[in-house]
């Protein structure tokens, strides 16, 4: 691997391979799925070849895998797992499990389609679906981003502060399996800023202890009262970590939102991912032309950064969220939230949502330009699938 | 540090010792509840063994006469702080010396 300030051209998986076993977790249990696969192969590659001490755990499942990384965590050990779409449903009961249990268990989500109808493309439903469940989720806009997020994430999951699971988005294909310039983070840097682990209550045959236990209707909420107060005070760990990360390293990876020449925009869109690569494009090109338009983009999406984005949008005439998923019978997931934080600080800023690249659907730089051109003649949507092919659509629905 | 977990006072991650949850009195879940007959109980100690909460024991100043067995048995009784009502002792007794009721509160 290239010396510390030299990029190499690595495919995104496996530059985040190289990233986590710089962060020398003490314990990767993980069960294949596209489009996540090469993380957690690489894993058992670097460990099986002797460069990194751990205990890769081959499991039968991704149940298994997030419970062999709750027992690894609640022991002491850093502890890490990688997963997509199905594979992350049926982590879902555990990750609820490490939340509540307050172990800083560290995953990546290569985010893809859940099923039905299968598909093994990218969007954010997997991710959103796992939402309320206590684990802090960052979102990358490239391999870069990916990188580094995972440094940031041990760092901050570990914090006495958080003691929550952290969960690093990158979208599946998009991100995972596209090469890009990456500079990995340096080992002796890396070791510097994470330190080891130190758990504050550990499973030991000589002392020991019960976690999660059993709580009657009387204490029951206070124990997720604890969830829900550390998840929303890592905000601010999140942005002292990402701050320290960017004086270690150089690079401004972390942090709860970028704010892209939105701060004098009329039109300023709302997205995560790495969609926004592209939406970044168009702003640009419109800027040229003179219209003002621009980006406000989700890096933290739980704990939701609501003072932020607010403080953030506030001077727009409209905002427009393209998200990469939804809530069937509602509408979509990040509008809503976007929606609630302007109601509480009084804003009455028109929102639109719109639902792109579901499965994987392609959306260019002429439809995120469309959908400019939409909200800035005046157009108000409330939650729309954009570009949605009617014609394939069966008889039976009217 | 870890001596003072207990679930009295919440620890970060609902963590407690051994012993911690004794507080949880899961008594409280019952619609029904065993009645011990202590009548044709010959001590095979399974409503003990059977039990998933572990609160069947002997009861050590009691006695009955089992005029089968013309000797004298330990009574078996519940702690009504932690049976669930689930009805396991009883339908395991094999003389059929436990009654389920119906409790009234």
């Amino acid at each position: 691997m290239a010396p510390q300030g030299r990029q190499e051209i690595l495919e995104g998986a496996m530059a985040v391979a190289h990233a986590v076993a710089r962060c020398r977790p003490e314990v990767i249990a993980a069960y294949p799925i596209t489009p996540q696969t090469h993380i957690s192969e690489e894993l058992s590659t670097i460990v099986a070849d002797g460069e990194l001490q751990a205990e890769f755990v081959k499991v039968e499942s991704e149940f298994g895998a997030a419970s062999v990384c709750l027992g690894a965590s609640a022991a002491g050990a850093r502890a890490y797992t990688a997963t997509s779409s199905q594979g992350l449903m049926l982590m879902a009961e555990v990750l609820w499990n490490i939340a509540g249990m307050r172990l800083p268990v560290v995953l990546a989500c290569a985010n893809r389609s859940v099923s039905a109808p299968l598909s093994i493309w990218c969007d954010h439903q997997d991710a959103d679906s796992i939402r309320d469940c206590g684990v802090i989720q960052l979102h990358a806009e490239d391999a870069q981003e990916a990188v580094d997020q995972h440094v940031i994430a041990f760092k901050a999951a570990e914090d006495r502060r958080v003691l929550l699971p952290v969960m690093v988005n990158l979208d599946g294909f998009l991100l995972t399996h596209v090469f890009e310039p990456v500079e990995l983070p340096d080992q002796a840097l890396c070791d510097a800023f994470l330190g080891k682990y130190e758990a504050l209550y550990k499973l030991d045959p000589g002392d020991p202890m019960s976690f999660g236990c059993f709580t009657e209707p009387d204490k029951c909420m206070e124990g997720r009262w604890m969830i829900h107060d550390a998840c929303l005070r890592s905000a601010a760990v999140i942005e002292e970590v990402s701050a320290a990360f960017a004086r270690t390293f150089g690079r401004n990876s972390g942090g709860l939102l970028e704010e892209y020449k939105s701060a004098d925009a009329d039109t300023v869109l709302v997205a995560k991912g790495s969609i926004c690569g592209t939406i970044k494009d168009v702003v640009d090109e419109l800027r040229d032309k003179g219209r003002r338009v621009g980006l406000v983009r989700i890096k933290t999406f739980r704990p939701f950064p609501r003072d932020r984005i607010v403080a953030a949008v506030r001077g727009a005439k409209r905002i427009t969220v393209v998200e990469k998923g939804g809530s069937f019978g509602s509408g979509g997931v990040v509008t809503p939230e976007l929606k609630d934080a302007l109601y509480d600080a009084g804003l009455r800023i028109p929102v639109s949502g719109f639902c792109v690249q579901l499965g994987g659907r392609e959306v260019a730089p002429d439809g995120i330009q469309e959908i400019i051109d939409r909200v800035e003649k005046g157009e108000q949507v409330h939650y729309e699938y954009f570009r949605l092919k009617k014609a394939i659509l069966p008889d039976l629905v009217p | 540090m870890s001596a003072k977990l207990s679930m009295d006072k919440l620890s970060i991650g609902c963590v407690c010792l051994p012993g911690g949850s004794i507080g949880n009195h899961t008594g409280a879940w019952r619609s029904m509840m065993p009645v011990f007959k202590h009548a044709a109980c010959i001590g095979c100690r399974a409503c003990e063994l059977v039990c998933p909460e572990g609160c069947v024991f002997e009861n050590p100043g009691k006695k009955h006469l089992v005029e089968k067995l013309k000797r004298e048995i330990a009574d078996r009784d519940f702690d009504p702080d932690y049976c669930k009502g689930c009805g396991m002792c009883a339908e395991e007794c094999p003389v059929d010396d436990i009654d389920m009721g119906l409790e009234e509160k």
